[in-house]
């Protein structure tokens, strides 16, 4: 594996800046009310967790689905 | 008649198509480019409500009709086949231009079309049109696959006339209406309008042959045929509910192969079909805040959409490939297309400023304004799984991620200026999308920048990010690797060949089994005939009278009776 293309200073940087970012919007939760359409979504961070949960669901369900979907790439002979 | 044709914006493209088939590089270009915006000033100058039917054959058929509705996908038409051609010029291929540009009318002439004949006749038009640019990149190689593209697009064509004779004998109306499911031919209709929407199991022609097409080629198709699809599913099967389920399992399913497909243009066809569903979902939910939701993400989806192939569409024609098991810190070579890419990640990703977020909000408010819990909480896990495929992986395994040992220079300056033009659009109508509201079917009064609406986004979106780092980091994303991998074409690209094989090769074998049995059955009864009736046998030797007038009356009191 050849070296990574950013500098990891930069991203370890770019990295906090997201961390700060995250806290930044649950605690707008907490000072801001939320119109909400359905009682669940009023919950605090009730966004950050769905869209955490939901992403780590897809990539970690995609990477087990790989196992019995994967073929070389002249599978279909093209 | 020319004159008529020439007030169609449709035709503009299609006769000018015809012709730029035949110019040198150097006229085709401008002329090309010129083609979509005289059309966009015709559009422009037919007034709302224009109705324009005639007679043929004693079929009452409306060749031109232009409502909201109608504008608003013909213009987008218009803007991407402009900004496809010029983002095509370097590769200065003349079927590209011409019948990109054919293919283009076609789409604008099925979106005026107010009857179901001259829908199917422009439907199979854009069929025909676009295998030309399927083939851009490799015609020998991708010719099988041309030919699927085109036996799916030419049966849907044929469903659609099927369900339009049917609906026809029924009803006596050809007219290009409210459809629904219920009516005679509804469902014929609908199948025919799915094949082009790429619902579930009918959509791998596109993941099949839109990646194979070359840079500029994929621009082009990736802007008509499922939108026009989406268009019509909007005129005829707005408010049917099944669609919103349909539009629900195609928002999600597409996001795991996106996430697992190596090829970074499949991924991005994958990501098509994934936002195709968000428009499905807002037909299906058919209240005019919902249906106003999917023509505004259809408009602002041919944009970002394009401006993604775009950006991979440089890396292609500058690199050569768009594996990203191959690509790598191309943001040193190509910062320009690296700065585009990230606005059409953004765009789709829906973050505040850009366009798909003052699109996409209207469909989830409406099926929030309905009380469609199940189906809004899929839509909003399928928006975390948009974030990964298109606002990171496309990007970071392009651009960023681990140097790769490719070296190459910014893509030619008609590809740069066509994506400037195109990143500006996704900012523009995220940073003002009044103008984009004021031409939405039903005019929706829709305010996206309330607190609670970015605060929700930003949230989801950037814990989703969140979420890449933490995988990221710790070992547990997928590394990109070659492959491919198995989806529902598998059966008709492999179980159905092989089973096809089988049964031939089984009837073969029956039939020479059949054909050995038969011939042993003639020698057994000629031996026996022989045994009978042969030299010196009973049945040859010379009969007495009084036994043959015996058998004779036997025979006849035999037929007597």
């Amino acid at each position: 594996m050849s070296e990574p293309s950013v500098n990891p200073r930069v991203v370890s940087w770019l990295v906090r800046l997201l961390v700060i970012l995250c806290a930044a919007f649950v605690l707008a939760d907490f000072v801001i009310h939320r119109h909400a359409e359905f009682s669940f979504e009023a919950w605090p961070g009730f966004y950050a967790l769905f869209g955490f949960a939901s992403y780590c669901c897809i990539v970690l369900s995609a990477k087990s689905l790989r196992r019995f979907l994967r073929r070389d790439e002249d599978y279909y002979g093209d | 008649m020319i004159s008529s044709l020439l007030n169609h914006p449709g035709w503009i493209l299609i006769l000018g198509g015809g012709l730029a088939l035949l110019l040198p590089d150097r006229l085709r270009a401008p002329f090309a480019l010129v083609l979509p915006l005289i059309a966009i000033a015709v559009l422009v100058g037919i007034p709302l409500g224009t109705n324009l039917s005639g007679d043929l054959a004693g079929l009452a058929l409306t060749p031109l009709r232009l409502d909201r509705l109608a504008f608003i996908f013909c213009l987008i038409f218009l803007v991407a086949a402009f900004l496809g051609l010029l983002f095509a010029i370097p590769e200065r291929n003349r079927w590209l231009d011409g019948c990109g540009l054919i293919y283009a009318g076609a789409a604008v002439g099925a979106a005026l079309a107010g009857d179901l004949v001259t829908l199917f006749v422009y439907w199979e038009f854009t069929a025909l049109a676009s295998l030309a640019l399927v083939l851009t990149r490799d015609a020998v190689a991708n010719l099988q696959a041309g030919l699927r593209y085109l036996a799916i697009q030419v049966g849907s064509g044929i469903l659609l006339l099927a369900g339009a004779t049917v609906h026809y004998r029924a009803t006596g109306s050809l007219e290009f209406g409210h459809l629904g499911t219920e009516t005679p031919g509804g469902l014929l209709i609908l199948t025919a309008f799915g094949i082009k929407c790429a619902f579930p199991f009918l959509h791998n022609w596109l993941q099949d042959t839109y990646p194979r097409a070359s840079a500029g080629g994929t621009v082009m198709l990736s802007a008509f045929t499922t939108k026009l699809a989406v268009y019509a599913l909007a005129r005829g099967y707005a408010g049917t509910e099944e669609l919103m389920w349909i539009g629900a399992t195609m928002t999600a399913f597409p996001i795991f192969f996106a996430v697992l497909e190596n090829d970074l243009r499949k991924v991005l066809a994958y990501s098509l079909n994934n936002q195709l569903g968000f428009m499905v979902a807002g037909i299906g939910i058919g209240t005019p805040l919902a249906l106003d939701g999917a023509a505004a993400h259809a408009f602002a989806h041919i944009l970002y959409k394009a401006l993604l192939f775009m950006s991979m569409g440089a890396v292609l024609h500058q690199v050569g490939t768009t594996k990203a098991s191959e690509l790598g810190g191309l943001y040193k070579s190509m910062p320009f297309t690296t700065a585009c890419c990230l606005v059409g990640s953004a765009s789709i990703s829906a973050f505040p400023l850009f366009s798909g977020f003052v699109t996409k909000s209207l469909i989830l408010a409406a099926a929030a304004y309905e009380g469609h819990w199940l189906l809004w909480l899929v839509l909003l896990f399928a928006s975390a799984g948009v974030l990964d495929h298109s606002g990171i992986k496309v990007p970071f395994f392009a651009f960023f991620a681990h140097t790769s040992d490719k070296r190459c220079t910014e893509a030619p300056w008609p590809m740069r200026i066509a994506m400037g033009i195109t990143a500006a659009l996704c900012i523009g109508i995220g940073i003002y999308p009044d103008p984009l509201y004021a031409i939405l079917p039903f005019g929706s009064a829709y305010h996206p920048y309330t607190a609670s609406h970015v605060i929700s986004q930003m949230q989801l979106l950037l814990f989703a990010a969140l979420a890449f780092v933490v995988l990221f980091r710790t070992g547990l994303y997928p590394p990109e690797v070659r492959g491919i991998n198995l989806d529902a074409d598998w059966l008709y690209r492999r179980v159905l060949p092989r089973v096809t094989a089988r049964v031939l090769a089984a009837t073969d074998q029956l039939a020479t089994a059949l054909g050995q049995l038969g011939a042993r059955a003639l020698t057994r009864s000629g031996q026996l005939l022989h045994a009978v009736a042969g030299d010196g046998a009973p049945l040859s030797r010379a009969w007495s009278v009084g036994l043959s007038s015996a058998i004779l009356l036997l025979l006849v009191a035999l037929l007597l009776v």
